[in-house]
């Protein structure tokens, strides 16, 4: 972009920050930086344009980059949820292309200030992993890059094992004393105690099909894939609750005496960060900061098709209601038909996600016959409904609540399984598709493991289950994981998994693999 | 420029060079990955059986990013058909197949559960021969192969007029003239003026000569030559690559022998029984007739599945100690199938053989070509005591 575009760019964004205001938006101060290629794709691939060293990075970096050398694929712009709210502008983008990219930002920026699920972002994520990356920079040198390199391999395998639920029942009592069989201490009590009593009723399998989850993070050529490792929501809680140094329960635990957690713990990262017997103050450390890099970036991972949407719908229309030369009318649609082209047998979220907003919009402005009988809808709500949605919903609840029959038989939706080596498809039937993507958007798409026992068999060893909800693990990767969990425990480590309908316990020693068919 | 809401900013990112650093790191890691698998890729048929220039891929497990995830072969996937699909529709196969694009399904690709590098054999062969070296090389006194020329490696401010480097000349000229204010290329004064200067390189270049000599009996089955011509292979790519001076005879045997071309060596089928002596009478011949041994280091390599007349052995014996009388080192290799359990009597029958330059080896399977490769092609030093410390198990391979 040249300096005349540059400042047409600013005229043009001033206005646009006025009419968007005026629609509604409501998004935090922006700062666009108009960057090269090598910048925006470094950001992409890190997912801040400060972070911590690690190869994975280099070789997203690398991935993304040379994809965009050969023209495979485009990143337009990258957006990082902070306050104020950084937007990374193409600087090879053309005036049009970038005028477009704003206005999808500003919709992407009032999403992170006002979905509920980035309440509890810290606004200044980009100093905290700027410090992050020079504090681990520090280990390096004093502990050696290989060192680190190995912890930090073993962390990222384990970062999108997190509890990234900024509520829910505390999940360890925090005082240690606590004697077996005492009461657990009194919390406020409040009118939806008898949620987390399901929980523990019903047992995992069918507790967790209620449990809401979220989407898997979809690179794809397009604009903006978030970034692809695990994503979270920042906790205040993001330091370490430390306990002290090499705590264990002071004597062996007899048969019978309690256990270890107490409950199932379902932040593999937190406990082993506070109870491994095995690691030094700064190791405890570098799992802390991938921690709460990782609850950073859980909210996106869980809200990709809804913040895609949002920011489409957006561009569309506030690009409409702008005059504009023939030319540049032609280039908005071209760009705007590329982002919402359809992937044969995938899903483009910007494309579902538009969708869906639109759907919900005309169904809430001018309700059918039975939407007026059957829900009450008035009819006149729809952008205050699909401001209410942004708010409230996170992938899971937007597609269960909100993804009709009609949507689905418009887009062709089908749900497929593969047998063989054949994809097949299982059904085109709504509610089937409906609720085979609401499966698939559960928890980010991830495997929910908890530590069930931190000192199995009485010798200090890990034992993790994975609650099976009628997915099974990838055995492949489960093997190899593994040994990064012993890296960080320094015991030996076991996990149990559903595999084709028996229990199985997957262990790894330190030097073997052994599978127990139980 | 501050506007109501928000800020444009363009800046000098020139120096955020972390994507390529972290880039670089993982390429190494992917070479070291590569390394560590060398002793499978050394013996990867595709390779093997090429015409040497093609690219191969090498399949790195070692980077995938591993974590706890549900296998994309057994989730419902939902996708965006065309509108004609009834279920029960097949709509797409696995990679593998020859459909290609990517799988079907919502989120990253499923299934792709390893990184492809991509290298060529000159790459491959580059990082095989990293630290081989022919081992207790010796000076020669054949003349044609010391080799002398002149490198022209510096540049001095005098010299010989016909040596003059015009393009840093003017450079200085038109730097001395920009110093003043006056960028321009004249004038040239006296110092602006730049020589080429030279060293005389001189490298020593021993002759050496290699003995390649194979069993072809009958009893040698598809995976025994295989495996000798894997070695073969790339002994011949490295001694190419590394010694331009090195020579190579390629005697094939059953019951006699044939200097044959190299071509026929690595073609040519099998028949006949075993009598390695046969091979060792040639190559001591060849010796006599055509390398001196005060001329040329010798290099005396054989496979054999082992299997040889037993009358023959004791012959072998004193055939190889009378080699190993004239050449720098000996190697023997021998392929053992599974099928016949017990050692054979020609490897036993070395053992008695104690010569620091002698090298046996037994290969098993395909992964063991590398380690073989390794043991022979050792770089010693000249003086053999040296040579017996490094008979030691060759280095970390694995």
């Amino acid at each position: 972009m040249t300096d005349r575009e540059l400042l047409e760019l600013e005229r043009w964004t001033e206005r646009l920050v006025r009419r968007a205001r005026a629609e509604g938006l409501d998004f935090y101060e922006m700062r666009f930086e108009v960057v090269p290629a090598d910048v925006l794709y470094s950001v992409g691939a890190y997912g801040m344009p400060t972070r911590f060293s690690h190869w994975s990075f280099g070789k997203a970096f690398h991935r993304m980059k040379t994809e965009y050398d050969y023209n495979l694929s485009r990143i337009y712009e990258l957006v990082v949820n902070s306050d104020p709210c950084y937007a990374f502008l193409l600087d090879g983008n053309t005036l049009a292309q970038n005028k477009l990219v704003v206005a999808h930002v500003l919709a992407h920026s009032d999403f992170f200030k006002n979905n509920w699920r980035f309440a509890g972002t810290s606004h200044f994520v980009m100093d905290n992993m700027a410090a992050h990356a020079e504090r681990i920079a520090r280990y390096e040198f004093r502990y050696g890059k290989e060192a680190v390199e190995r912890l930090l391999d073993a962390a990222l395998a384990l970062a999108e094992q997190v509890d990234p639920h900024p509520v829910g029942p505390p999940s360890e009592p925090d005082d240690e004393d606590e004697e077996p069989g005492a009461l657990e201490p009194a919390r406020p009590s409040t009118p939806y105690d008898d949620l987390w009593e399901l929980d523990r009723r019903l047992g995992p399998s069918q507790a967790a099909e209620g449990r809401d989850l979220a989407a898997t993070p979809t690179p794809r050529p397009g604009q903006r894939p978030v970034q692809g490792r695990s994503a979270g929501v920042t906790l205040q809680s993001s330091e370490p609750r430390r306990r002290s140094e090499g705590h264990r329960e002071t004597v062996r635990r007899p048969p019978g005496a309690r256990r270890h957690p107490i409950r199932p713990e379902r932040d593999l990262l937190r406990f082993i960060m506070q109870h491994s017997e095995y690691l030094e103050a700064w190791q405890r450390d570098v799992l802390a900061m991938v921690r709460e890099e990782a609850l950073y970036f859980w909210p996106q991972i869980e809200t990709k098709i809804m913040n895609e949407g949002w920011a489409t719908y957006w561009h569309a229309i506030l690009m409409r209601d702008e005059e504009l030369g023939e030319a540049e009318a032609l280039e908005f649609a071209r760009m705007h038909a590329s982002v919402v082209q359809p992937y044969r047998l995938q899903l483009n979220p910007y494309l579902l996600g538009w969708k869906l907003f639109q759907s919900i919009e005309a169904r809430w402005e001018c309700p059918s016959e039975e939407d007026r009988t059957r829900l009450g809808l008035p009819g006149g709500q729809g952008r205050e409904k699909i401001f209410e949605v942004r708010q409230l919903e996170t992938d899971v609840g937007f597609i269960r609540n909100y993804l009709t029959r009609s949507l689905v038989e418009e887009l062709h939706l089908v749900s497929l399984v593969r047998r063989g080596d054949e994809w097949q498809v299982e059904s085109t039937g709504w509610q089937e598709v409906r609720d085979a993507l609401a499966a698939r958007l559960a928890n980010g798409g991830i495997p929910v493991i908890v530590v069930e026992d931190g000192d199995y068999g009485g010798k200090g060893e890990l034992l993790l289950r994975h609650q099976y909800e009628g997915q099974e693990l990838d055995l492949h990767h489960l093997e190899r994981t593994l040994p990064y969990v012993f890296d960080l425990w320094g015991r030996p480590v076991h996990l149990m998994t559903t595999v084709e309908g028996k229990q199985a316990l997957f262990s790894y020693d330190g030097e073997s693999h052994h599978r127990t068919v139980v | 420029m501050g506007h109501p809401g928000f800020v444009i900013s363009r800046e000098d990112w020139s120096l955020h060079p972390k994507g390529r650093l972290d880039q670089a790191r993982h390429q190494q890691k992917v070479k070291e990955a590569i390394r560590r698998n060398l002793a499978d890729l050394v013996a990867e048929e595709s390779i093997i059986l090429s015409d040497g220039k093609k690219v191969v891929k090498v399949p790195i497990r070692t980077l995938e990013e591993y974590r706890f995830r549900f296998d994309p072969g057994k989730q419902r996937h939902v996708g965006q058909g065309t509108g004609d699909e009834r279920p029960g529709d097949v709509v797409a196969r696995d990679a593998g197949g020859a459909a290609p694009g990517r799988e079907p399904g919502a989120g990253d690709q499923p299934g792709l559960d390893y990184y492809e590098a991509e290298l060529s054999v000159d790459e491959l062969a580059e990082m095989i021969f990293e630290d081989l070296g022919l081992p207790n090389l010796q000076e020669k006194r054949k003349p044609e192969l010391v080799s002398t020329g002149h490198e022209f490696n510096d540049v001095r401010r005098r010299g010989a007029m016909a040596n003059l480097d015009k393009r840093r000349t003017l450079m200085e000229a038109f730097r001395r003239n920009a110093l003043r204010g006056r960028p321009a290329f004249d004038p040239i004064t006296p110092e602006d003026l730049r020589f080429k200067t030279w060293d005389e390189a001189i490298e020593m270049q021993a002759a050496a000569v290699v003995l390649a000599m194979m069993d072809t009996s009958g009893s040698m089955g598809t995976f025994e030559k295989y495996i000798a011509r894997s070695f073969y292979f790339w002994m011949v790519r490295f001694l190419r690559t590394r010694y331009r001076q090195v020579q190579i005879a390629f005697i094939a045997h059953d019951t006699r022998a044939r200097e044959v071309s190299e071509q026929e060596f690595f073609t040519k089928g099998e028949s006949g029984g075993t009598k390695c002596s046969s091979a060792y009478e040639l190559a001591l011949a060849l010796i006599q007739q055509r390398y001196p041994p005060d001329q040329y280091n010798i290099y005396a390599f054989h496979f054999s599945d082992g299997d040889n007349f037993p009358s023959d052995n004791a012959r072998c014996v004193k055939l190889v100690q009378e080699l190993l009388e004239c050449c720098s080192a000996v190697g023997y290799g021998e392929i053992v199938n599974s099928r016949y359990a017990t050692d054979s009597t020609l490897m036993s029958v070395y053992g008695k053989i104690d010569d620091p330059r002698f090298v046996r080896v037994a290969i098993r399977e395909k992964s063991d070509v590398y380690p073989a490769l390794r043991a022979f092609f050792r770089r010693q030093a000249t003086d053999l005591a040296a040579a017996a410390v490094a008979q030691a198990p060759p280095g970390p391979w694995r």
